[in-house]
């Protein structure tokens, strides 16, 4: 029971490898002082975050207004493939897709990235070359993360070597819930040593996480091992990116630039597949982080379906009648 | 023993998309009256969006029902006309509120619409021996037609006939394995409410049957103009609009039922004239002797 005593915080004991940014490098000095860090950190008011949530979900967006926002969630979709029956050949349509999401319309605006198995990233890599679209994969034992740090590791430095410049990660949410929070956070430190130079998605699978409070936590552990991002979930879990879980998420990425100068980027994932919900987010990240993130570097949709429903809508605002699945490409 | 005091129990009418009974999206309500011009109910008054989620419910029905075995929707169809029967007496007093007529003559009219739904039962298994045929080819193949359905059928409900009427163009979208979006007699929806509730006790699957109370006039072109939906009956369009709805759906290439210039004697045999538009014809050649 480590709440009891914790060995750590006895005088003498190494310091952990890589030290957050100030004013929060000292926080990580031992577990229990992390642990006092992490629950100090003021509580979420569920039921506040919920009632703001589903408030900033009742705007109404229309005409213009809907057709820059629906643009502006297609070039912030990741286009995601995570099945166990992926083959070189479904990756290469998804690519074909994300390059050029409506055949029909060469107006449509390119996704920011595909989300495909790390073994897969290669074949990605190689349709995509020169597109300037991003290959991101998922790594450390997606989506359980059950395996020992050696094979995490080793799981992303394959990855990267395949040609991904994104990495997906989750966290190791049995040491989560059982208090280990500077685990989390080493394992989390390692794994953006593996990525070199690509960027870092940090999923807290906050379906499993259970509290708000606890969603907060796993935030800021991301933030202050040094992930580029912070996303929801690995849409194999649900509830998945909830609105209420979003607005924790992203109060925690804007007190975190307030409090350190550093922009952490954004990613729901898992359930979001209309353009309506598409189109709530947009609307919290502006209320909540402002428009610094209403842009793909600083913001994604980690979906499948999601896109083909926007195509739907951005055809019906062009056409001015409703589409229908026949008229954009199945996945 | 409750007294003469007791609060009256007011009933909401609402849609019937996907198996559920929304309000509609828009929030709107309208009056209904009956014959006489006596307030009868709020009815919920469908809108586009309203239209746009149960073309949306058909879609997704429609692998299931369409995969269903013939007889399976005999079953299901001829379950509907049990659970009408148990609420007859309803159904009478609600068709005779709103198309003014006698006890007798609204009785009959809920009698022919349970028999419709029999009728329409009983044909679901044999349209293909009727509509089908092997096909005498010169080549070495066993070549066959079959009839399949199309898909999302939106259906313009009479005007006139509440019920009746209503069953009469229903049943065989159904019957035939197609899905559908309906929009009921604007002036007349109550008998279809309840209609929709009986559908929604009787095995249908959800989103098999949308029932939209509202104006037909408002919807119908966004149902002729979409592009998810296979084929659409004008029946209860309304005067003078059928050809531009016609035309609207020619852009998705649509089956189209046109309206009749009066709303026909609904009592009368139907045939298979309503079976037949939303049906699609495949052929296969088979091999032979190879």
């Amino acid at each position: 029971m480590t709440h009891v005593l914790d060995p750590d915080a006895l005088p003498g004991a190494t310091p952990a490898v890589h030290a957050p940014l100030p004013p929060y490098d000292d926080v990580i000095r031992s577990d229990a002082a992390f642990r006092a860090f992490l629950h100090g950190l003021p509580g979420v008011d569920q039921v506040g975050a919920e009632a703001r949530a589903a408030q900033l979900g009742t705007r109404s967006i229309k005409t213009t207004s809907k057709a820059w926002a629906i643009d502006m969630a297609i070039s912030m979709v990741d286009l995601t493939t995570l099945e166990g029956a992926d083959t070189p050949g479904k990756v290469r349509s998804l690519a074909a897709k994300a390059k050029q999401p409506d055949p029909s319309d060469p107006t449509t605006p390119r996704v920011a990235a595909v989300c495909v198995y790390g073994d897969l990233a290669g074949v990605a890599r190689e349709a995509l070359a020169g597109t300037g679209i991003h290959v991101a994969a998922v790594a450390t034992a997606f989506p359980s993360g059950r395996a020992s740090r050696a094979v995490k590791i080793a799981d992303v430095r394959d990855a990267v070597e395949n040609g991904a410049d994104e990495i997906d990660m989750v966290i190791d949410r049995g040491a989560f819930l059982t208090g280990r929070y500077l685990d989390v956070y080493e394992e989390i430190v390692a794994v953006k040593e593996a990525c070199g130079d690509a960027h870092l998605k940090v999923i807290l699978e906050t379906g499993e996480l259970k509290t708000l409070d606890n969603v907060r936590r796993a935030s800021w552990i991301a933030m202050l091992a040094g992930g580029d991002f912070i996303k929801t979930s690995t849409g194999k879990v649900s509830p998945a990116a909830t609105l209420p879980v979003g607005l924790v998420m992203l109060e925690a990425v804007r007190d975190f630039r307030i409090a350190t100068g550093r922009q952490i980027g954004f990613k729901p994932a898992g359930g979001i597949r209309t353009t309506k919900d598409a189109v709530k987010h947009l609307v919290m990240i502006n209320e909540t982080v402002g428009p610094d993130w209403l842009d793909p570097d600083w913001f994604r949709f980690g979906a499948s379906s999601l896109l083909n429903d926007l195509l739907l809508q951005r055809q019906k605002l062009r056409t001015g009648h409703y589409s229908g699945p026949d008229y954009v490409t199945v996945d | 023993m409750i007294g003469h005091d007791r609060l009256a129990v007011r009933k909401t009418y609402k849609l019937y998309v996907n198996g559920a009974f929304p309000r509609s999206e828009s929030g709107r309500t309208y009056e209904v009256t009956d014959a006489k011009g006596h307030f009868q109910g709020n009815v919920a008054w469908a809108s586009r969006k309203d239209a746009r989620d149960a073309v949306v419910a058909a879609r997704g029905a429609f692998a299931k029902w369409s995969g269903a075995t013939a007889y399976n929707r005999g079953q299901v169809l001829y379950r509907v006309a049990e659970v009408m029967e148990g609420r007859h007496a309803q159904f009478c007093e609600e068709v005779a509120t709103a198309e003014g007529l006698s006890t007798s003559k609204a009785r009959a009219a809920v009698d022919a619409a349970i028999d419709r739904w029999v009728w329409y039962a009983g044909w679901t298994d044999k349209l293909a021996a009727v509509l089908g045929s092997a096909n005498p080819v010169a080549g070495p193949y066993f070549d066959f037609s079959l009839p399949e359905p199309s898909g999302v059928v939106a259906v313009l409900a009479p005007q006139q006939s509440s019920l009746l009427g209503l069953v009469s163009v229903l049943a065989p979208v159904l019957a035939t394995g197609n899905t559908a979006v309906v929009v009921t007699s604007r002036e007349r929806p109550i008998p279809a409410v309840t209609l929709a509730e009986v559908l929604a006790t009787s095995d249908v699957p959800g989103g098999v049957v949308n029932l939209l109370t509202g104006d037909a006039e408002e919807l119908g072109p966004w149902l002729a103009e979409h592009a998810d939906v296979d084929g659409i009956d004008l029946t209860g369009a309304p005067a003078g609009r059928a050809m531009e709805f016609e035309r609207e759906a020619a852009g998705t290439i649509k089956r189209v039922i046109r309206p009749p210039a009066t709303e026909p004697d609904w009592t009368a045999d139907p045939g298979l004239s309503r079976m037949t538009p939303f049906l699609e014809t495949k052929t296969v050649w088979h091999p032979m002797g190879v």
